[in-house]
C-alpha cells in the first residue's frame, strides 16, 4: 500500500486577514439583531407570523445546516467502517466542519424557539408520535458523539503540552495523566462512537425529510411526497464529499496550501453514482405521483423546483462524470459548489418556498435581521474553523512523512 | 391546479406512503393521550342561523381574561367587511360572506379550532404538551411548550397562534373548548351567550343525527354536506352551511386524518428499535471485515 501518510498538524497562518475582518463585521451584524430578538421578541426582527410560523432560520440554519454538516458521517463511513485508510486525510477536516455545523445547528433552533430556556424539554418529554422530537433527540445525541470523536485531536494538541499558567501549572502533571487516561480509554472504544454517529446521522437526516409531512396539502405537490425521508437521507450521503470537497480547496487556497486533489479526485468520483441515485428517486417519484404538470405552470414553485434539478443536481452529476473535471482544481470546486447550493436550495424549497399555508395573505421572504442572523452564523462558523485549524492537528500537510502513519487518527479502528 | 386537486395527491401520498413503510395508515396509533371516547361533546354551526353579532367574540375573550371591551362596541358591523383569522388576541372570529342558496342574507361564519378527532397538533408536538380529551377538546400544557410552531406548521385549519411580540413567555394561543368551563358543567362561552342558538352544543353523535336530520327537513335551505362529519377524520366541531364549502374558505383537506402518513412512517423507521439496532449492527460488521481484510492483505504482503 503507498497511501500518503497522515500527518495533521496546527496550520501555521496569520489569523487576521481582511478577509477575516470582514467576516467579524458581518457576525457582529448578525449579534446585533440576535439581541433584538431575545430583548424584544421573534416578531421584532423575523418576518414570521401565524401562517408563516417557520422561516429562513429553520429553513437554512437548521435544516440545510443539517444536511450540509453530512460529510461527518459519510466520511466516517468511508474511511472508518469500511477502512479506506487513503482518505484518512479528510476525515478530521470533515469531522470538525460536522462538529461546528451541528453546533451551529443547535444555536439556531435555541434562537428560532420562543422559550428557548426551555430548550432542554425533550430531554423528558417524549412524544414518538413527532417528527421533530426524533430529530430534536438524534441531533442532540449525534452531537455529542461529534464531541466525543474530536476529543483525540484535543488530546493530541495537549498529552505532553500541559502548560498552565501561575499556581495552576502545578496541577500540569495531574492533567496530562488524565489527558493520557482519556486518549487510552477513547482509542479502544472509539469504534462505538463512530458507529453510532453513522446511525444516527441516517436516522436524523431521514426524520428531517418526515417533519413537514404532516403540513399535508399546505405543502406544494412538487415536494409533498411520503418518501421525503428518503430523498432527504439520499441527497445528505450525496452533498457530504461534495461538501467537502468544496471546504478543503477554499481552505488550501486561503492558507496557501497545495489542494490535496489526489484524494480528493478519488472522493469526486464517488460523487456521480450518489448524485444519480438521488435523481433517480425525485425524478421517479415525480413521475408515480405525476406531479410533473406542475412543471408547465410558471410561477416560484416550478422555477425553484427547476433551478433546484438542473442546476443543483444534473449539471454537477454530469460533471463529475468527467475525468477532467475531477483533475482540475476550479472544475471541482464548481462541481462541488453546485451540488452544495443544490441541496442548500433544496432545504429552503422544502421549508419555505414550497409551504403555501391557506389563509396567507402576504408571501413570506426573510426579513434583513433574519437573512442578518443566518449570514452571522455562517461566518462564526468559518472564523471558528479557521482558529480550530490553526491551534489543532486538524489539516494533514501533503508530502511530510513525519509521524506515524495513523497513530492519531481517530482511534479505536485503526491495529 | 392543472385539473388535478391537491386531494388526489394526498390519496396516492397516503397509499405510497403505507406502501413505503409496509403499514397501513388506518392502524396508525394515536398519540400519548389520544381518547378519543364515544361520549365526546361537539359544536354544531349552524351558519344559516348566525347573524353575525359577534357577542361570541366577546364572551371568549372575557372567558379567557383577554381584553374584551365593551359588548356595544361589537355591534360595529364594519370590521366583518375584511377577513379575519383567529390569533392571540381573539381566538375566535366571524367573518361575513355573500348568500348562499335561498337566501338574501350574508353568510355569517364563526371561526375556531375545529378540535378534530385525530389532530396534527397533539401528533406533532415535539414534547407532547398537545392532548385530546375525553370530553372532545384539544387543550395544550402551556409550562411544557417551547413555543417551537411545529403546531402551527402542521395544523390543517392553521389555527394555532404564536405570541411573536412577547420577548419572554410567549405563548401558543387557540381556542381551547372552555376547558375550565365544561369541567365544571357550564356551557362553553360562546355557545352560552349566543342569542339565535346558531350554536348546538352537544354529544358529536347526536350533533351528527341532528345535523343530517335539519338537510333532510329543509333541503332547500342546507347543502347536503356536514363539514367537519369526516374532514380530516372528523373533527368535534362541525358546520352546516347554505353555500359549498370551499366559498367559505374552508381548506379542501381530505378524509385521511391528518398525522397518518407521517406517524406511519416515524413508527415504520422506529419499529421496536430493530431497524436502527440492525444498521448498526450492519456497519459493524462491515467495520470488522474491512480491517480484517486490510490485516490479511498486509500479512501476505510481508
Amino acid at each position: 500500500m503507498n497511501y500518503e501518510l497522515v500527518n495533521p498538524v496546527p496550520i501555521k497562518h496569520k489569523f487576521f486577514t481582511p478577509g477575516v475582518i470582514a467576516l467579524i463585521i458581518i457576525a457582529l451584524n448578525g449579534l446585533v439583531f440576535l439581541m433584538g430578538r431575545f430583548f424584544f421578541g421573534l416578531g421584532a426582527v423575523t418576518n414570521l407570523n401565524n401562517q408563516y410560523p417557520w422561516g429562513l432560520w429553520i429553513g437554512v440554519d437548521v435544516a440545510a445546516g443539517v444536511a450540509l454538516a453530512a460529510g461527518g458521517f459519510t466520511t466516517a463511513a468511508l474511511g472508518h467502517v469500511m477502512h479506506r485508510e487513503e482518505y484518512h486525510a479528510i476525515v478530521r477536516p470533515a469531522l470538525l466542519t460536522a462538529m461546528l455545523g451541528y453546533t451551529f445547528v443547535a444555536v439556531g433552533v435555541f434562537v428560532d424557539i420562543g422559550r428557548w430556556y426551555l430548550i432542554w424539554h425533550p430531554l423528558i418529554m417524549w412524544n414518538g408520535n413527532s417528527a421533530l422530537f426524533e430529530v430534536g433527540i438524534c441531533v442532540m445525541i449525534y452531537m455529542t458523539v461529534l464531541y466525543i470523536e474530536f476529543l483525540p485531536i484535543f488530546t493530541e494538541r495537549f498529552i505532553g503540552k500541559v502548560n498552565l499558567p501561575g499556581i495552576l501549572s502545578r496541577l500540569n502533571k495531574l492533567v496530562d495523566k488524565i489527558l493520557r487516561l482519556l486518549d487510552r480509554g477513547l482509542s479502544k472504544t472509539m469504534f462505538i462512537f463512530i458507529i453510532a454517529g453513522v446511525v444516527l446521522s441516517t436516522l436524523h437526516q431521514s426524520s428531517l425529510g418526515t417533519l413537514m409531512i404532516i403540513a399535508g396539502p399546505k405543502m406544494h405537490p412538487l415536494w409533498q411526497t411520503p418518501v421525503l425521508p428518503l430523498l432527504f437521507l439520499l441527497s445528505a450521503v450525496s452533498v457530504g464529499f461534495p461538501m467537502v470537497i468544496f471546504e478543503s480547496l477554499i481552505a488550501s487556497h486561503s492558507l496557501k496550501l497545495k489542494p490535496e486533489m489526489h484524494i480528493l479526485s478519488r472522493l469526486g468520483s464517488m460523487i456521480a453514482p450518489l448524485l444519480g441515485i438521488y435523481l433517480a428517486f425525485k425524478i421517479g417519484d415525480m413521475f408515480i405521483r405525476e406531479t410533473f404538470v406542475y412543471l408547465g405552470e410558471f410561477n416560484t414553485a416550478s422555477v425553484m423546483f427547476t433551478i433546484e434539478i438542473l442546476f443543483g443536481v444534473i449539471i454537477p452529476l454530469r460533471m463529475f462524470l468527467s475525468p477532467k473535471v475531477l483533475k482540475s482544481p476550479p472544475l471541482l470546486f464548481t462541481a462541488s459548489a453546485l451540488v452544495v447550493i443544490g441541496v442548500l436550495l433544496n432545504r429552503i424549497n422544502n421549508f419555505v418556498v414550497a409551504y403555501n399555508p391557506p389563509y396567507s395573505t402576504t408571501s413570506y421572504f426573510p426579513s434583513f435581521g433574519e437573512i442578518s442572523v443566518t449570514v452571522g452564523f455562517t461566518a462564526m462558523l468559518v472564523l471558528a474553523y479557521r482558529f480550530i485549524i490553526m491551534n489543532f492537528p486538524v489539516i494533514s500537510l501533503p508530502g511530510k512523512q513525519t509521524a506515524q502513519p495513523t497513530k492519531y487518527a481517530i482511534r479505536g479502528v485503526e491495529k | 391546479m392543472s385539473g388535478k386537486s391537491r386531494r388526489d395527491f394526498l390519496k396516492k401520498s397516503a397509499i405510497i406512503g403505507a406502501g413505503v413503510t409496509g403499514l397501513s395508515t388506518s392502524t396508525t396509533k394515536a398519540a400519548p393521550k389520544n381518547i378519543l371516547s364515544e361520549d365526546r361533546m361537539g359544536v354544531l354551526v349552524d351558519t344559516t342561523v348566525c347573524v353575525g353579532c359577534r357577542n361570541c367574540e366577546w364572551a371568549c375573550k372575557d372567558a379567557h381574561n383577554l381584553p374584551a371591551g365593551d359588548l356595544e362596541a361589537y355591534e360595529d358591523r364594519k370590521i366583518l367587511e375584511a377577513k379575519r383569522r383567529p390569533d392571540h388576541t381573539t381566538l375566535t372570529v366571524i367573518n361575513e360572506y355573500s348568500h348562499g342558496k335561498n337566501s338574501n342574507l350574508p353568510v355569517d361564519l364563526k371561526i375556531q379550532c375545529m378540535h378534530c378527532d385525530h389532530p396534527a397538533c397533539v401528533s406533532a408536538c415535539i414534547v407532547g404538551a398537545f392532548s385530546k380529551q375525553e370530553n372532545g377538546s384539544v387543550i395544550w400544557d402551556t409550562d411544557m411548550c417551547i413555543g417551537c410552531r411545529y403546531c402551527m406548521a402542521a395544523c390543517p385549519f392553521q389555527i394555532p397562534a404564536f405570541e411573536y411580540d412577547k420577548a419572554l413567555n410567549p405563548l401558543i394561543m387557540k381556542c381551547d373548548f372552555c376547558f375550565d368551563r365544561t369541567k365544571e358543567g357550564k356551557l362553553p362561552a360562546c355557545v352560552s351567550i349566543c342569542p339565535v342558538e346558531a350554536l348546538t352544543y352537544g354529544q358529536r353523535t347526536n350533533l351528527v343525527k341532528i345535523g343530517r336530520d335539519r338537510i333532510k327537513r329543509n333541503s332547500d335551505r342546507y347543502i347536503d354536506h356536514i363539514f367537519g362529519e369526516y374532514e380530516v377524520g372528523g373533527t368535534s366541531w362541525m358546520y352546516l352551511a347554505s353555500k359549498d364549502f370551499k366559498e367559505l374558505d374552508f381548506p379542501d383537506i381530505g378524509r385521511n386524518p391528518a398525522p397518518g402518513v407521517s406517524e406511519s412512517i416515524q413508527h415504520g423507521i422506529f419499529a421496536y428499535f430493530v431497524p436502527p439496532v440492525s444498521l448498526y449492527a450492519l456497519l459493524g460488521g462491515i467495520m470488522w471485515i474491512s480491517k480484517r481484510r486490510k490485516e490479511l492483505e498486509e500479512e501476505g504482503k510481508i
